[in-house]
């Protein structure tokens, strides 16, 4: 509400109007942010595929290290990849966006990156598969709508998550807030083992597993398919995933730049002493950054979960540096930069894996090196990442 | 009444010489060990606990033989992670235990190949139960054995049905990027084309959890059949995600897919797929139902592949000790001699049949399974119908059948 309203001034019309600004600031705009950059990162990924592709393909090119196989018309293969590619390319990078969102939020705040968030990542999706074995033992994994269980399985994942990511804080990295700044990383690191290896012992204990498929296949719902065109076609799943995202994306704008909490998390980020002047409790904004990053990372964690079908104690590394990557790409500490880079680090991965299978020379192993050159190269243009501004560091 | 106190003084200086005399040997290392090592925690460890249970249960079977001579024998698990460097600091530990006689062990070869090198360093014998790459025996190391097939011979089996009975054009080959998964990939691609079938990729790949990457392409070229060489906790998320992404090829994969744990992560997409193996379901070895139920008794669960394997390594192993305790005249045997013992195994006859071992530590016969999943439940896993199965020599065998 960006304005105060005296209940004398309410009058039909009014109400509407506010609600129509409301709504056009607080969703609409972000989804068309949203939209926006799938579109910019999607269309520039696919033009340079089409490119890449039709160059060569060509003879004239001589590069004959390349070795692509004669029998291919790489051109042709790009352009039946493409609608593939750039759903996987939008889906993976919703995830990597939303638990980008929490180093970022913990950076913008502490200026110090939260290692462990990798983990709370991973606690997230062991939460799901959790929420989802004790629906199936009770027999209402069937009988449930499949919404209500994604639902349920996110809600609860956040609210786990949520809560480890405040106790994380509260025991490994409030006590060194005045330490030196290596000093929480290596303390983050260790949270992040303990973690991993809590997970692991606590399902060995629990259930005797390590493998924790997720029992997606038990729901005809989610393997249901979507066809869009010929060859191109999607499952339930993809869409929850691109959903939800979107909804979290939103409703993190909302709150960060709406309420008055996210007033004083945005104070605290810019000057913790100041904010402090002014009134804010700048402990209880930490405690909210971390609750609500850690929040976030739990759903991604399903999300992540929903779409890879089996977890381990170990799946979150991997997805967590990459998460941490874009949030870098972006910009880090700035909200919509994690995003963006998100969105375009799940392209250039879809891009690049799409692309090098055709390669015998160099083969799919490398597309994290061609990706993460890319990164290096915005680095250098951009140090900041593509929306971090130019800040003076008190170093 | 003299010679009676006589009698008892002499009674008591027999005892107590003999005490002292027994006291030295008792304390001499009269105890004989065997290791075992596999995976006991994290993604396969469902093969590996099996390894673990075939062992124990032989031991404690058939210990007896050994004991009967006066050693005592003791069973030392160890747990490798599935990691080459696990692996290497556990071997190092296992030589330097100068009462372990006997290593039963690896299940992945990319850990069995560097720990194998510190155990023939120490000529400590190890029978391997599910390594199947060339290289464990093909180096002629003294010490190395396994009891399983080969995976030229399994790659080549795979491909042969592939190519005769599934009559599959293309083909898109993956593998794990470990000695194993793409040793047995490379076998499996390299039949296949020169059976003319034309392989469109070979790509191996780490990942473990978003296959997005390696799927794309192969939806857009739509081969005939697509094979993982590598380990059933990657694989079968593969086959569930490609399945799910509406790839329709046919599965077929090596050995690495036998546990019961491919379904339960792979689901309905893994059924009907193919897969070899060196190590056919326990049930079809006729000597094999008595283990089958001591197991079930023991352990409170069904034998998963590779159990019935590392039982007859045991005994493989057990027979050589009490041979070469009995060669060196009821003293501790060393190292060397029992892997002398082990090596010259003829004729043996194990819970999975008869074994020789030729002079590279291969047994000189094995057979190759092509087996078929047929159901998603996990219990039914043993009970997936055997296709076909293939008999070959290894190849020194084959040499001197040629010779001959």
């Amino acid at each position: 509400m960006t304005a105060i309203l005296r209940p004398e001034d309410i009058t039909a019309n009014k109400l509407i109007s506010s609600a129509a600004e409301w709504t056009l600031q607080y969703v609409l705009k972000p989804i068309g942010q949203i939209l926006l950059f799938v579109f910019i990162a999607g269309g520039s990924i696919s033009l340079l595929a089409l490119v890449v592709g039709f160059v060569l393909q060509t003879d004239w090119h001589g590069i004959d290290i390349l070795r692509v196989p004669a029998r291919i018309n790489l051109f042709e293969q790009v352009l039946r990849q493409l609608p593939n590619m750039l759903l996987d390319g939008i889906t993976i990078g919703f995830v990597y966006a939303v638990i980008a969102l929490g180093y970022t939020m913990v950076y913008g705040v502490l200026k110090f990156i939260n290692f462990a968030h990798s983990e709370i990542f991973m606690l997230g999706a062991v939460v799901g598969y959790e929420v989802m074995m004790r629906l199936n033992e009770a027999e209402l994994l069937s009988s449930l709508p499949p919404l209500l269980v994604v639902v349920l399985m996110i809600v609860m994942a956040m609210v786990v998550c949520g809560g480890t990511a405040v106790i994380v804080e509260r025991v490994a990295y409030k006590p060194l807030r005045g330490a030196p700044r290596l000093v929480p990383l290596i303390s983050a690191i260790g949270v992040s083992f303990f973690l991993t290896d809590f997970v692991r012992a606590f399902q060995a204990l629990n259930r005797n597993v390590f493998n924790m498929p997720y029992l997606t296949d038990r729901v005809p719902f989610f393997n249901e398919r979507i066809v869009f065109a010929q060859g191109v076609s999607t499952t339930y799943t993809t869409v929850i995933i691109i959903v939800s995202a979107i909804i979290m994306l939103v409703g993190l704008n909302y709150f960060v730049n709406a309420t008055k909490i996210g007033k004083g998390i945005r104070a605290v980020s810019q000057d913790q002493a100041t904010a402090s002047l002014m009134g804010i409790n700048v402990n209880q904004m930490i405690t909210i950054t971390f609750l609500v990053g850690g929040a976030l990372g739990g759903a991604a964690g399903v999300l992540f979960g929903l779409k890879t079908t089996n977890i381990t104690p170990y799946v979150g590394f991997i997805p967590g540096l990459k998460a941490f990557t874009a949030a870098v790409l972006g910009g880090i500490g700035n909200i919509t930069g994690a995003m963006l880079g998100g969105l375009l680090l799940g392209m250039l991965e879809a891009f690049f894996s799409a692309l090098l299978p055709y390669f015998p020379a160099l083969g799919l192993g490398y597309s994290d090196i061609f990706a993460f050159a890319v990164l290096i190269l915005v680095l250098l243009f951009r140090p900041t990442g593509l929306l971090g501004k130019k800040v003076d560091e008190k170093v | 009444m003299k010679t009676l106190k006589l009698f008892a003084i002499l009674a008591i200086v027999a005892l107590i010489a003999q005490v002292f005399a027994a006291a030295p040997i008792s304390a001499q290392e009269r105890v004989i060990k065997i290791a075992s090592q596999s995976p006991l925690s994290g993604g396969q460890s469902t093969l590996g606990t099996a390894i673990r249970n075939g062992t124990e249960l032989a031991i404690i079977q058939l210990g007896k033989q050994v004991e009967e001579l006066g050693f005592k024998l003791e069973y030392v698990p160890f747990d490798d992670q599935a990691t080459p460097d696990v692996g290497v600091s556990n071997a190092q530990n296992i030589v330097n235990d100068a009462a372990i006689l006997a290593v039963i062990g690896h299940l992945n070869s990319g850990v069995a190949l560097p720990s194998s090198e510190i155990y023939n360093r120490e000529n400590l014998v190890m029978i391997s139960p599910a390594n199947t790459n060339v290289n464990i025996t093909d180096r002629g190391y003294p010490t190395v054995n396994r009891v399983c097939g080969r995976d030229d011979a399994q790659g080549a089996a795979g491909a042969k049905f592939a190519v005769e009975e599934l009559k599959i054009k293309t083909a898109y080959v993956l593998h794990d990027k470990t000695a194993y998964g793409e040793g047995v990939a490379n076998f499996f691609a390299q039949a296949l084309e020169q059976a003319g079938v034309e392989v469109l990729g070979f790509e191996g790949t780490e990942e473990k959890a978003n296959f997005d990457a390696v799927i794309t392409p192969i939806l857009a070229q739509e081969p005939d059949l697509v094979y993982f060489g590598g380990i059933y906790n990657q694989a079968a998320v593969f086959f569930r995600q490609a399945r799910e992404k509406g790839l329709k090829s046919q599965f077929m994969g090596p050995d690495g897919m036998d546990s019961s744990d491919l379904v339960k992560i792979g689901g309905e997409a893994v059924v009907d797929m193919i897969y070899t193996t060196t190590a056919g379901p326990a049930a079809l070895y006729p000597a094999a139902a008595q283990f089958i139920e001591d197991y079930k008794k023991q352990f409170n669960d069904d034998p998963e592949p590779y159990a019935a394997e590392a039982y007859a390594a045991t005994q493989i192993v057990i027979n050589a000790l009490v041979k070469a305790i009995k060669e060196n005249n009821g003293q501790m045997p060393t190292r060397a001699q029992v892997a002398k013992a082990v090596r010259e195994t003829q004729d043996f006859e194990t819970i999975i049949g008869k074994i020789s071992f030729d002079a590279n530590g291969d047994p000189k016969f094995a057979t190759y399974y092509i087996l078929r999943v047929a159901s998603a439940d996990p219990e039914k896993w043993g009970q997936n119908p055997l296709i076909a199965s293939i008999e070959a020599p290894s190849p020194l065998t084959a040499k001197e059948q040629a010779g001959k």
